[in-house]
């Protein structure tokens, strides 16, 4: 499989989701800058955390409208597969690929440590590794990680199954403890989370392995 | 007909005899753009005029040592061509004024100049102290200092690993803010800033030049006074996406051959930059002013020269490469502007509108600033103080508790859960904040580097050398105990008025005892900086020489925690344990105490048991280990108690002291480990001639400590943790 995480201004999490994902497939991941028009003869595409344009506007909203993200609603709109994480996910957000917004967090104060996660769904390519329901742990580490969505449209992604992960104690304000979300398709995820952060034990745990480990089983079957 | 008055002479922080000076290096009266540029290179932050004589008395020399003081940081070898760049450096005075933007300033300084010589920055450590809690202001610069530190190192995706906060009276007005860069560089990639080549381009990158900070490094080398808040724009304010891609863009043109020379613009900014670059390479250089890309209309040659706008560089490129370096730069969104040309005068001509503004000769500002050898006095020593006339607490475990719970013992989460202290992805688990030193692996390699700040102000005060030699031998010590070698330290010394005789001879004695304890350990000085005039209205700072220390480890397998690993294993105790209670934690916080000298440092039992404990670790006989420092034996186990969440039953092992003394004195060269066979590890003890007992074993929820006293772990964590984030969410404080 060939899977590419998008560099912004400002990314910082680019590295440790490249080597996150090499370490699942085993072949060398690219980056390709956000200036880039061209996305093609990618299984995944990987969008980053970090601060892209500083967060000096709304989180993401800049990043949204490079030149790159018309090729990534393009990656996804065929079928392709795309993962958000932290910044990542509140890119996809503010691109429309992914339903709500991310605030400020609840208590104004950025937040970086492990949390507990629980599994919503564990019968998509991206957490099959997973069991339903299964209690997992990933770090966090945001200012902006408060989930919302109005209550129609929240009402539709948890009738839908769109939600991913679910905090076990809310960290941050997001509503229904919502931690991650799928597309209506169940091809694109953002979460705040960061499984890229935990995939070898010398960093305190593997739980984010599992899920890199399925997107490349699923992606190069 | 002379501009230049004597009260424009005062205001520029000059004495009658530096003037003097002044016009006998220009051989005329300076305008005031050169008044200026003198004012700047002959401040006390720029020239350490009163601090050089002793800081020259420093060992900074060993085997591994490839660049010492004297550069933007140090370097050290760590083999397989990494070298490991860092500092630390204050952000004091502005962090005072504007809590938020002095201390994002100053955590964006100390990564530019550890970038700016070739490395990735890997790891942020910062050293705190803050007033008394009770003090007015504090919360609100606790809360300024902590944001401005996480907005500014979270953006630039580098872990904030470690580092300590203190609260204590003598910081009212003058709060101490250290940060620490460690960064990562391939030894034969390394870039310098003497400035070569005559005709080649001098080169402009970055953010644009503003009024901000202007006579910044003036400030932070003058007294605070009542009125020191007007003082506000001399504050800088900092950009962390700027710096972002400033490091991005200009690591990316280091692994080019482009480079001669590269300086940041840090304090006195354009100036210093300027004038250290050529003198350091024996040239001069010609400025066009013009040519500066500046943030406002009408700017003055003094205001360039003087601005400390942040996120600047200065380069000098090879001939021929500036379009490929432009190129670089306009990636990143930065500007690139080619300011002036190399030449062979020893002058720095500055030209602004077709005439030439300023023409200074470079070595006497930069290497013949003024050197001062001031009046010093020793502090008195105090006479000792026998643990038997301490008073005893009701109750041990409950003085635990109160030690574990107060503002200088309690966890600092609250801080150091808004640093990102994961990003990069290798920051390992034991070496997550909240131990003995934070642990970085270095990236796709089996070796890590150990990180820790350290010094204890209240030692210090009460005797300067032996509180100099207890915080190069803590850095020493809690490197040590994760398994790793120490290597180095950079050192940040934060004084009072250099001009007070007591004052200087504080820092007489700091630079006497750490430079004993630096060539008894091995552990070289390599880079940084001095702090005075620490003071409001005449009240001097605790005398606070923060030690930042690391250190290598191979195989980060190998290195251990602090918290015990499982029930059952085996409590013992390395080195000598005489129950010292002068200036100690226990004195203070239980009885409202100060009194009595700090504990004597023994550096050859500090080394001898250090050497002896990592060997230990690394042969894998030793599952866990922990430094004792404040509040001694008893907070030591605690905190390897709540680190796990596994108690411990200690036995009284006080023999002629009383158990207080025993449990809570603060005997130095002393480890705490765990291990399964402790039979074998008295043995090799008693063979290194290292005095170890075994004092208990891990096990239950609770503490318990000789004949019944009991805590429970759970109760000791709750009084632990409780402390600042009650404290900063007191409801009169409004965000």
């Amino acid at each position: 499989m060939k899977a590419c995480v998008i560099v912004f201004p400002a990314s910082n999490c680019d590295r440790d989701m490249k080597v996150a994902l090499e370490q699942s497939i085993g072949s060398p991941v690219d980056m390709v800058w956000h200036r880039d028009t061209e996305l093609s003869g990618y299984d995944l595409v990987a969008i980053p955390g970090g601060f892209s344009y500083g967060d000096y506007l709304r989180c993401g909203a800049m990043a949204a409208r490079s030149p790159i993200m018309a090729e990534v609603v393009k990656h996804a709109e065929r079928g392709g597969h795309v993962l958000g994480v932290c910044n990542g996910f509140q890119i996809l957000c503010e691109s429309g690929l992914l339903p709500g917004v991310l605030m400020r967090n609840a208590n104004l104060k950025f937040i970086c440590k492990d949390v507990a996660l629980k599994v919503e769904r564990a019968d998509t390519p991206f957490t099959n590794g997973y069991s339903q329901g299964q209690i997992i742990t990933y770090p966090v580490a945001h200012h902006d990680g408060n989930y919302f969505a109005d209550d129609e449209t929240l009402k539709r992604i948890e009738g839908e199954g769109q939600v991913a992960l679910r905090y076990v104690k809310n960290p941050n304000g997001s509503r229904n403890d919502i931690a991650g979300v799928f597309n209506a398709k169940g091809n694109v995820l953002g979460m705040m989370p960061h499984p890229e952060r935990l995939v070898d034990p010398l960093q305190g745990g593997i739980d984010g392995k599992p899920l890199f480990d399925a997107l490349v089983k699923h992606l190069a079957a | 007909m002379s501009n230049i008055t004597p009260e424009i002479v005062k205001e520029h922080g000059f004495t009658e005899e530096e003037y003097r000076m002044v016009l006998d290096i220009m051989g005329r009266e300076p305008n005031m753009t050169e008044l200026g540029i003198f004012s700047v290179m002959w401040s006390e932050h720029c020239s350490y005029k009163s601090s050089k004589k002793w800081l020259k008395t420093l060992p900074t020399k060993a085997p591994w040592v490839i660049c010492g003081p004297g550069e933007n940081a140090g370097i050290i070898d760590i083999g397989d061509n990494d070298a490991v760049i860092f500092k630390m450096e204050s952000h004091n005075h502005p962090s005072y004024i504007e809590p938020y933007q002095g201390a994002a300033t100053g955590v964006g300084g100390i990564m530019r100049d550890v970038f700016t010589m070739g490395a990735r920055p890997i790891a942020n450590l910062n050293a705190l102290r803050f007033g008394s809690p009770e003090h007015a202001k504090t919360r609100h610069l606790v809360h300024g200092v902590v944001e401005g530190i996480g907005g500014y190192g979270n953006c630039m995706g580098v872990p904030t690993v470690g580092g300590e906060c203190e609260f204590d009276p003598s910081y009212d007005g003058n709060i101490l803010v250290n940060a620490m860069c460690v960064g990562l560089a391939q030894a034969d990639n390394i870039f310098y800033c003497a400035a070569a080549g005559v005709g080649n381009p001098v080169v402009y990158v970055g953010s644009k030049t503003g009024r901000d900070g202007i006579h910044g490094a003036t400030m932070a080398s003058a007294e605070f006074t009542e009125d020191s808040e007007e003082k506000r724009p001399t504050v800088q304010v900092g950009d962390p996406f700027t710096e972002k891609l400033l490091l991005e863009a200009c690591l990316e043109l280091m692994a080019t051959d482009a480079i001669v020379a590269i300086q940041d613009m840090g304090a006195a900014g354009l100036t210093s930059s300027s004038f250290e670059m050529a003198s350091k390479g024996g040239t001069g250089i010609d400025m066009q002013l013009d040519a500066v890309p500046q943030r406002e209309p009408n700017m003055t040659p003094y205001e360039m020269m003087l601005s400390e706008s942040q996120e600047r560089m200065l380069m000098v490129l090879k001939p021929g490469k500036e379009e490929m370096a432009k190129a670089i730069f306009e990636k990143w969104e930065l500007d690139f502007a080619i300011i002036g040309t190399i030449t062979d005068t020893g002058r720095m001509r500055l030209f602004h509108k077709g005439e030439m503004v300023a023409d200074l000769p470079i070595d006497p500002l930069a290497a013949a600033s003024p050197e001062y050898d001031r009046p010093w006095v020793p502090t008195p020593k105090r006479a000792a103080l026998d643990p038997a006339t301490v008073d005893a607490p009701l109750s041990i475990t409950a003085a635990l508790e109160t030690l574990v719970g107060s503002h200088n013992g309690c966890s600092k989460r609250w801080i150091w859960e808004q640093y990102d202290h994961m990003v990069m992805a290798d920051t390992t688990a034991k070496g997550r904040p909240g131990g003995d030193a934070a642990m970085v692996r270095i990236h796709g390699k089996k070796k890590a580097l150990a990180m820790t700040s350290d010094v204890t102000p209240r030692y210090v005060f009460a005797d300067p050398v032996e509180g100099g030699k207890q915080a190069v031998a803590e850095a020493y010590r809690n490197i040590t105990a994760t398994g790793a070698t120490p290597m180095a330290i950079t050192d940040n010394m934060n004084f009072g008025n250099p001009q007070r005789p007591e004052i200087m001879g504080q820092f007489v004695g700091a630079c006497e005892g750490m430079s004993a304890a630096c060539l008894a350990l091995d552990f070289p000085v390599i880079s940084g900086n001095v702090s005075l005039y620490n003071e409001t209205n005449g009240a001097g700072i605790l005398p606070t020489p923060t030690i930042g220390g690391v250190g290598l480890i191979q195989d980060v397998d190998q290195a251990v925690g602090m918290a015990f690993r499982a029930a059952g294993e085996a409590v013992v105790l390395i080195g000598e344990t005489k129950g010292h209670l002068g200036s100690s934690q226990y004195l203070q916080e239980t009885l409202d105490r100060k009194d009595g000298p700090p504990p004597p440092v023994d550096l050859a039992a500090e080394r001898r048991n250090g050497d002896f404990v990592r060997a230990q670790i690394l042969s894998g006989a030793v599952t866990a280990c922990h430094d004792l420092s404040d509040g001694g034996l008893g907070v030591g186990v605690a905190e390897m108690a709540m680190a796990s969440g596994i108690g411990a039953k200690i036995e009284d092992l006080s023999g002629a002291l009383p158990l207080h003394a025993w449990i809570f004195g603060e005997d130095q060269a002393r480890y705490l480990v765990t291990t399964r066979d402790a039979e074998a590890l008295l043995a090799a003890a008693a063979a290194a001639g290292v005095p170890a007992q075994k004092i208990g074993e891990t096990g239950g929820a609770d503490l318990i400590i000789g004949a019944g006293e009991t805590i429970s772990v759970a109760a000791l964590k709750s009084a632990h943790e409780e402390w600042m984030p009650e404290y900063m969410a007191h409801p009169d404080f409004e965000e």
